[in-house]
């Protein structure tokens, strides 16, 4: 498989990060460069094997489902770049 | 008593315990250190303030013989640790200024037994590096050279390793997702200690990849990381991968006896091009464990070559998803926005200006081969390639294995800049010897043994078994007698 500059360009967009036009080749090809060092993998035999959800053998724990936290909405808002009467602001989303 | 800083923990305890120092003199010790150090740019934000602080409560403490084995040591912290009040920013530029309202769970444990902070240390952004030049910070700097260059401290716990080598601390913490405690621990003569998955909490410590990060101690003895373990680990409800299992003493396990135990020696990781004195050192250490009574045994770990593709699959994916985080809303850096821009160009500038290049490359890589149409082919082959990782150490524990050694990593520590302009992949290639074992999600140490021919530090590592971090510090112990590592590097900074 191989990554054209179409494709950095979604990729970059999907992440949310912002690369200008005359980047998208050398991102390509840095990709690329990534992706067939992967392709290893297709040498090994999977098969029957259950992908790995966790390295320990224990099951996620559990708990009540009640609030155990919060109350303090001035800490959460603490290291916003900008809050404004007890929101975090962003510009407009919706015209 | 002159220059505390130089003290082991062990020492310390044992001399604040008898009361012939106190924490407060050793804090200023280890404060003119770092104040000399500039140099070596380990240290990115000192809490000299804070330390006296901690130091004069540590005294008080051990004076009332409340004191624990921790109280009262001056100690430095990664940067990828939230500290509550004192500024945090995994070494990144998009969480400028953050300054955490919470402490995490691995430093809280050491506050609550008294250790004083000195400190952030510096590290690789966000932890993906393995030489320290990823820092928003700029770089660390070896306290070891052997000419006019100057070395990497190793990644990404680079900060660390170059305080505790530096004596700037008398320990530091650590994070290691593919290598990031061993690789910086061997690189600069020091030990390094990654634990069991699950031992130690990850809860407030800013997380890379969630299924392989884990925290440790990163100290100038093998003893001094048994104890320092013992503080930062617990069980943790705060942190749903924290295992139920208690904290032992893990200094108690330290008999220097490993007779009859059996030592794997997998042939896989004898990799071609490998060099000489590598190899010489991985037989020396075998001839010493074999010596103090260990048989040593060959063993095969066969899908040891697909775990670094397979690492850079499953790493960059959970990063991709964990720095979503980062959007310029919540915390740190919102970039500048111009006429019309909307959310989305919000989230893209932003985060184009606040992540380094190594950091959008893993976030990239991440984000495609978790994409419609890409998930099982990269993602999932690489989740079960893990897998099967985990089995050959299975196997090779249920065969009777106790521990298993390896080198710690290819090469000395190398120059900084020597790795600039090359391909990604050649740097991704430094964690060969580590990435198994968080894969797995095994405990592993790495051991200073020996000086390469232009007298620079080499490690070896130690593999255990889950949740046996005491076995295999014993065997690291019996591994550090042996060797007698006891070179130091000329101060220079």
């Amino acid at each position: 498989m191989s990554i054209t500059e179409d494709e950095a360009r979604k990729v970059a967009h999907l992440a949310r990060i912002a690369v200008e036009d005359s980047h998208l080749p050398a991102l390509a090809a840095e990709l690329n460069n990534i992706l067939h060092f992967m392709e290893q993998l297709n040498e090994v035999d999977v098969d029957g094997i259950e992908p790995m959800t966790g390295v320990t053998p224990m099951r996620l724990k559990r708990r009540a489902d009640v609030v155990t936290d919060g109350g303090y909405p001035q800490k959460i808002l603490a290291n916003a770049p900008d809050a404004r009467e007890g929101f975090f602001a962003v510009p407009k989303v919706v015209e | 008593m002159s220059d505390l800083n130089k003290l082991t923990i062990a020492d310390a305890r044992d001399n604040l315990r008898a009361g012939k120092i106190s924490s407060a003199e050793l804090t200023e010790a280890c404060l003119s250190a770092i104040e000399g150090a500039g140099a070596l740019n380990a240290f990115v934000l000192d809490t000299p303030e804070l330390a006296r602080e901690m130091a004069k409560a540590a005294d008080q403490r051990i004076k009332a013989g409340d004191g624990a084995a921790m109280t009262g040591i001056p100690l430095g912290i990664k940067d990828l640790f939230c500290t509550r009040g004192v500024t945090t920013q995994a070494a990144s530029g998009i969480l400028d200024g953050f300054v955490p309202e919470y402490e995490s769970t691995v430093t809280r444990n050491l506050w609550n037994a008294g250790a004083v902070m000195l400190g952030k240390l510096n590290m690789d952004e966000f932890a993906m590096g393995s030489s320290n030049e990823t820092s928003v910070y700029g770089n660390a700097v070896n306290p070891w050279k052997v000419d006019d260059r100057k070395l990497t401290p190793g990644g990404s716990s680079g900060g660390s390793a170059a305080a505790v080598a530096a004596d700037l601390c008398l320990a530091a913490t650590g994070t290691d997702t593919g290598g990031s405690i061993r690789q910086p621990a061997a690189f600069t003569g020091t030990v390094g200690l990654k634990p069991t998955y699950g031992r130690v909490s990850r809860w407030g410590t800013i997380a890379f990849a969630s299924s392989l990060d884990q925290a440790g101690p990163m100290t100038k003895t093998v003893r001094d990381a048994a104890i320092m373990l013992g503080a930062m680990a617990s069980v943790d409800p705060m942190d749903s991968t924290s295992a139920d299992i208690p904290v032992p003493d893990f200094e108690a396990a330290l008999t220097g006896d490993i007779r009859g135990k059996k030592i794997g020696i997998p042939r896989e990781y004898r990799m071609e091009g490998m060099p000489a004195e590598i190899d010489a050192l991985w037989q020396k250490g075998a001839d010493m464990l074999r010596d103090a009574g260990a048989e040593i045994v060959d063993i095969s770990l066969p899908h040891t070559k697909y775990a670094l593709p397979a690492y850079y699959v499953i790493a960059p994916a959970e990063a991709s998803s964990n720095l979503a985080r980062y959007d310029g809303v919540r915390y740190g850096r919102r970039a500048k926005l111009g006429q019309g821009d909307g959310i989305v160009e919000m989230y893209e500038k932003t985060r184009a200006e606040g992540f380094g290049p190594e950091v959008k490359r893993r976030l990239m890589i991440g984000t495609y081969v978790l994409s419609a149409g890409f998930y099982d082919a990269y993602y999932n082959r690489a989740r079960k390639v893990r897998a099967l990782i985990k089995r050959d150490f299975d196997q090779a524990y249920a065969s009777g294995v106790d521990a298993i050694l390896t080198p710690a990593t290819p090469s000395a520590a190398f120059g900084l800049g020597d790795m600039s302009g090359k391909d990604p992949v050649e740097m991704y290639l430094l964690d060969v010897f580590t990435v198994t074992v968080n894969l797995a999600g095994l405990p592993g140490i790495s051991v200073p043994v020996g000086l390469d021919a232009q007298g620079l530090p080499l490690g070896l590592q130690l593999i255990g078994r889950p949740f046996d971090e005491g076995d295999l510090l014993n065997h690291a112990y019996v591994l550090e007698r042996a060797a007698g590592f006891a070179a130091r590097p000329a101060q220079w900074w």
